[in-house]
């Protein structure tokens, strides 16, 4: 019998000769106890949270809290059913018209999780024949959303206008197109420009699909996203988004103005396939969407977070993924996994936890150490955590 | 462009990225003798694709491994 796990040997080697130099695993941490959006415990100590997505601080907000409690009580711990069953209650719907409301569209349609809208949607619009033109540096769930169809796939070099450009123009006479863009790329940070590339996937008859997940309730002016932000959001035909990063909880969705959008709920196998949100999760969603359409003053403090931070890492003399800040996530380039695993223990020892990421996850082949904002971060913080990466970084010799 | 003419080509265009300066046969493989990871991979696809304006899918690349399948995929694509 061949054992099925040999094909992980190189990847258990790695992990293995990573944690003989002594390292904390990073992949093992354990947060205790949770005290705000920004402070956690974890192995027993008080640390500053700079690796999550919980950029607007909607976790611990008391009226999302409370939300969630009534509708534990008045609809039960789960529904144990799909979306086109049993499992559409009022929170289902109410969610709906949150997103629809926020993002002032015609339709939206709820997943378990964005992983799921991503792979639903993509998979389903796109079949046999079509053609998918996405950004080479795109989320696992597009990638995994194209795989699961049937549509040829072609990805371009990242946020390359012309790349895109060259491979609408080579795709047969006739054949249907889909464009599938981020508004930002998590794992360096940088934006998409999405006015000008959804300008060309138009003049080339596609139709675009947007994610925005790291964009919403932050950019733009009624932070529905970059493409607001850039003026396009009309273009876009069909918006991703997830619960799981500024709503503060867990979900996907899709928002679109296709006039027959609602058919996607009777063929979109990952969203008939499984059982919906629990009544609770749904509750807090809806309510920390509405709150996050009146976030203009998070926002302003979350983008001076970002500004102060940046200007403070790059002073230092680390080196970061973008040349100046453009959305919540800094991501500090580090020169190797073994200096990465040891900075990001230095981080973590002096009480500040931040993303280690290495590939395949990274572009490149980069190890990263990726810092994420929240609007609840206090300048205060923020200056704390310059000082860390100041002793942590001297320490393991990168600056 | 007759295959001789269409293989020299995409010989040139391999050149740059063959680091180990591997002789290329019919059955060199671009993972296993070029030991190309998936960045190589993608830009040496766009080169090729640049080269005779025709695209090749994800889905099409996974069943070309060799140099002599990318020739014979070339000239069929380009029609
Ligand atoms: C760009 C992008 N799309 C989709 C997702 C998936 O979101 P979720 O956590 O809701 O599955 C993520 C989150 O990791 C993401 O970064």
């Amino acid at each position: 019998m061949s054992d099925l796990f040999s094909k992980f040997d190189p990847l258990i080697q790695q992990r293995q000769a990573l944690l003989d130099t002594g390292v904390t695993d990073p992949f093992g941490l354990v947060m205790e106890r949770v005290i705000s959006p920004t402070v956690a415990v974890c192995s027993g100590r008080e640390t500053i949270l700079l690796g999550t997505y919980n950029y607007m601080g909607m976790t611990f907000d008391p009226d999302v809290i409370a939300a969630g409690k009534q509708a534990l009580d008045d609809f039960g711990a789960g529904t144990t059913g799909s979306r086109v069953l049993n499992g559409t209650y009022a929170g289902h719907r109410a969610v709906e018209e949150a997103l629809k409301d926020f993002y002032a569209m015609d339709h939206a349609m709820v997943f378990s999780t964005g992983y799921q809208a991503n792979l639903g949607i993509i998979s389903t619009i796109a079949g046999k024949g079509d053609y998918i033109v996405l950004d080479i540096d795109s989320h696992a769930s597009i990638w995994d959303g194209c795989k699961m169809g049937d549509a040829e796939v072609v990805p371009f070099k990242h946020n390359d206008i012309e790349a895109m450009e060259k491979r609408l123009k080579r795709i047969p006479e006739g054949a249907g197109k889909l464009v599938v863009l981020e508004g930002v790329y998590s794992m360096l940070g940088d934006i998409a420009p999405l006015k000008e590339m959804i300008r060309v996937a138009k003049e080339n008859g596609a139709m675009v699909l947007v994610d925005e997940a790291h964009s919403m309730g932050f950019i733009g002016p009624n932070g529905r996203g970059v493409a607001e932000d850039q003026g396009c959001l009309d273009d876009v035909d069909f918006v991703i988004g997830t619960f799981s990063k500024s709503v503060g909880t867990v979900g996907g969705f899709c928002v679109s103005n296709h006039p027959k959008f609602e058919i996607l709920r009777l063929v979109c196998r990952p969203y008939v396939f499984t059982a919906s949100l629990p009544p609770s999760v749904v509750a807090t969603a809806a309510t920390s969407i509405r709150k996050l359409m009146h976030g203009e003053a998070k926002r302003a403090h979350l983008w001076e977070n970002s500004r102060t931070l940046h200007k403070g890492l790059r002073d230092l003399g680390f080196k970061l993924g973008t040349p100046e800040p453009q959305s919540a996530i800094i991501a500090v380039i580090m020169p190797d996994l073994e200096r990465g695993a040891g900075m990001w223990e230095a981080l973590l020892n002096e009480g500040l936890y931040v993303n280690l990421a290495r590939p395949p996850a990274t572009p490149a082949g980069m190890t990263l150490l990726r810092c994420s904002l929240c609007a609840e971060h206090s300048a205060e913080q923020v200056q704390t955590i310059i000082g860390m990466f100041e002793r942590a970084g001297k320490a393991v010799g990168i600056i | 462009m007759d295959r001789a003419e269409t293989a020299a080509r995409i010989a040139e265009l391999i050149d740059p990225f063959n680091k180990k300066g591997i002789e290329i046969t019919d059955n060199t493989s671009f993972a296993g003798d070029l030991e190309w990871d998936s960045l190589t991979v993608m830009d040496f696809v766009a080169a090729i694709e640049d080269e005779f304006d025709i695209i090749i899918s994800m889905n099409q690349q996974a069943e070309i491994e060799t140099y002599g399948q990318l020739v014979d995929a070339v000239i069929k694509l380009q029609g």
